[in-house]
């Protein structure tokens, strides 16, 4: 197993336990570290997987990928933080009203 | 480095055009109204030239700043990405001269509402525009970040709920997708989807790619059983937020999901995954179409059936196999007319809603008298939804009804005759209401004429679209966008 696969097993990983985070858990704050969980096991993905080629340089394109998928990422959080904080401030609550779908 | 043509010029200029009025509509607040019609303006003539030169010289291929594929970014743009671009600018400036009169004497909210509604726009010209699957994805989530803050833009708790939940179902569906990107980039070093579609072969890592990315893009496009978002994030927003979601936001994660099936997996899938998807679409068309029938708000109503109408879409999947074009093109015929129908149906509710101060389908009171041309939008728009001659709805309808007949799919011929029946009780369910005397009266507001003729002019767009169907197919055959798949079929 090389090391590149080792860290895109480990990137499948943590997507997976981060759509289980965001599944479980009703609190919003929880919810959305779980979406990030879940954009970091991609990235780690994407990181691991340039580093294929045996001989030489990883390839940078999914590196430029990564940080193009961070900066979304950083937008999307600050968005989702801000919009929980209105919902607490609304209706007083941080998580979302009924219980269907996530 | 090619030189830059005429479509590509045009290419760039949608996408620059509603970039900028954003950024100024957001610096200079005070005249955000201005400044963002102004932007729609130019950019829907931006469009209707792009799509003259596109239909003149064919597909428009553009290497932002001469870079091009692997390392740049490409555009192109072929008779199905105008079409899209079209429809997002014909609905796009109803809905921009119909907000101005709705947010007047709202302090924050026109200022608040041009600079996101302008970045939607741009994310939606980009998408339609883009070569590549990671550039799909970036604008996939520029257009979502804008849309969910667009839906939450009145602040009540009943749209920032419904914005949270949007949110995290967007943004789930997102990172799916971009998981399927690696993998695809990681099997084929690619993200050009043109090299993609020569490079693929059905491995194990192809098909997960196919699951993730399709799940990604099923959640987005709220198809039955994913569309648990939708009603309550397209009721609760403003109502030209309502129309855009609906008419224009939901097209985009759905045409993602056509060009990637059309170019790189069509070939790759057997029947199955096409008949999986024709089965959750005739689920969406019975249970969104009853849903909507059991609602007594009418935005609410009007949203479950988006969501009905978004299953008459995947239809098209398990009956391209054997007729690819007619397929395809009564897809997109129905996409497009969805989008002016949907729009128009909208923005009369939202007349509706000014004129009652509510939206409870069962207190209409005899509008009928009072806003005739709303009353009218409504019903046009309607007739276009059922599929009755001659409509947009109605093309759409007969070219999957040809293709359903011509393979002896009856049990899809059904699903689209009782889905029209179910779209015809719940339109004259409200329309039954408009006629009559309510229990109580209501205090009423007068109605600006502006609404009244945005509205009745997207039902008279869908209207028209029954008799533009040999200029909306022969547009559908630049660049010959359904090809791969007939020649499979």
């Amino acid at each position: 197993m090389t090391p590149a696969f080792l860290y895109a097993l480990i990137g499948s990983a943590l997507f997976a336990l981060g759509l289980y985070g965001l599944i479980v858990h009703a609190h919003l704050l929880r919810k959305i570290l779980a979406l990030n969980v879940m954009g970091s096991g991609v990235f780690l993905v994407l990181g691991g997987l340039a580093g294929r080629t045996p001989q030489g340089a990883p390839d940078p394109v999914p590196h430029a990928m990564v940080i193009t998928g961070i900066v979304v990422a950083v937008a999307a959080t600050a968005l989702a933080l801000v919009l929980m904080l209105r919902v607490r401030a609304t209706t007083g609550r941080t998580v979302l009203p009924d219980g269907r779908g996530n | 480095m090619e030189p830059a043509t005429a479509a590509s010029n045009w290419g760039v200029a949608i996408i620059l055009l509603p970039l900028a009025g954003a950024l100024l509509a957001f610096l200079f607040r005070r005249a955000a109204t201005r400044i963002g019609i102004g932007a729609a303006v130019a950019t829907s003539l931006a469009a209707a030239a792009l799509a003259r030169t596109v239909i003149r010289d064919g597909t428009m291929h553009h290497a932002v700043g001469g870079w091009g594929a692997p390392l740049g970014i490409d555009l192109r743009a072929d008779g199905l990405s105008v079409l899209m671009l079209i429809m997002t600018a014909t609905v796009g400036l109803a809905i921009s001269l119909y907000a101005p009169a709705y947010f007047r004497g709202e302090s924050r909210k026109p200022e608040q509402f041009w600079p996101l509604w302008l970045f939607l726009w741009t994310g939606l010209n980009a998408l339609f525009l883009s070569a590549d699957i990671f550039n799909l994805y970036v604008t996939l989530e520029l257009l979502g970040l804008a849309a969910v803050a667009l839906t939450a833009l009145s602040g009540r708790a009943d749209a920032l709920t419904g914005a949270m939940r949007y949110l995290l179902a967007t943004l789930l569906g997102s990172l799916a997708y971009l998981l399927g990107v690696a993998l695809l980039y990681h099997g084929f070093g690619s993200v050009d989807i043109a090299v993609l579609a020569e490079r693929v072969e059905a491995t194990p890592v192809v098909w997960t790619a196919l699951g993730l990315m399709c799940a990604g893009l099923l959640l987005k496009t709220a198809l039955f059983p994913l569309h648990f978002w939708l009603p309550p994030a397209h009721s609760s927003a403003p109502v030209p937020v309502s129309a855009l979601l609906s008419a224009l936001v939901v097209k985009a994660s759905f045409y993602i999901l056509l060009r990637l099936w059309l170019e790189i997996f069509a070939p790759l899938v057997g029947d199955g995954v096409g008949e999986l998807l024709g089965l959750l679409g005739a689920g969406a068309v019975l249970w969104g179409s009853i849903q909507a029938l059991r609602q007594t708000r009418l935005k609410m109503l009007i949203a479950y059936s988006t969501v009905a109408q978004l299953g008459y879409f995947f239809l098209a999947f398990p009956l391209a196999v054997a007729a690819g074009v007619t397929a395809w093109s009564a897809a997109a015929y129905l996409a497009l007319s969805h989008a002016l129908a949907k729009a128009a149906m909208f923005l009369a509710a939202g007349n509706l809603i000014r004129f009652g101060g509510h939206d409870r389908i069962a207190d209409l009171d005899r509008v009928v008298q009072r806003l005739p041309l709303t009353v009218g939008a409504f019903a046009l728009a309607g007739v276009s939804s059922m599929g009755l001659p001659p409509s947009g709805g109605f093309i759409g309808k007969w070219l999957l009804l040809e293709a359903a007949i011509a393979q002896g799919r009856w049990d899809l011929v059904g699903v689209m005759f009782l889905g029209g029946l179910l779209v015809a009780a719940y339109i004259f369910k409200v329309l039954g209401y408009a006629f009559t005397q309510a229990n109580v009266l209501h205090e009423s507001r007068a109605v600006p004429a502006s609404m009244e003729w945005a509205a009745l002019l997207l039902a008279i767009g869908a209207i028209l679209l029954g008799f533009m169907a040999s200029p909306v197919l022969a547009l559908l055959g630049v660049g010959d966008p359904f090809n791969a798949v007939e020649t499979m079929g």
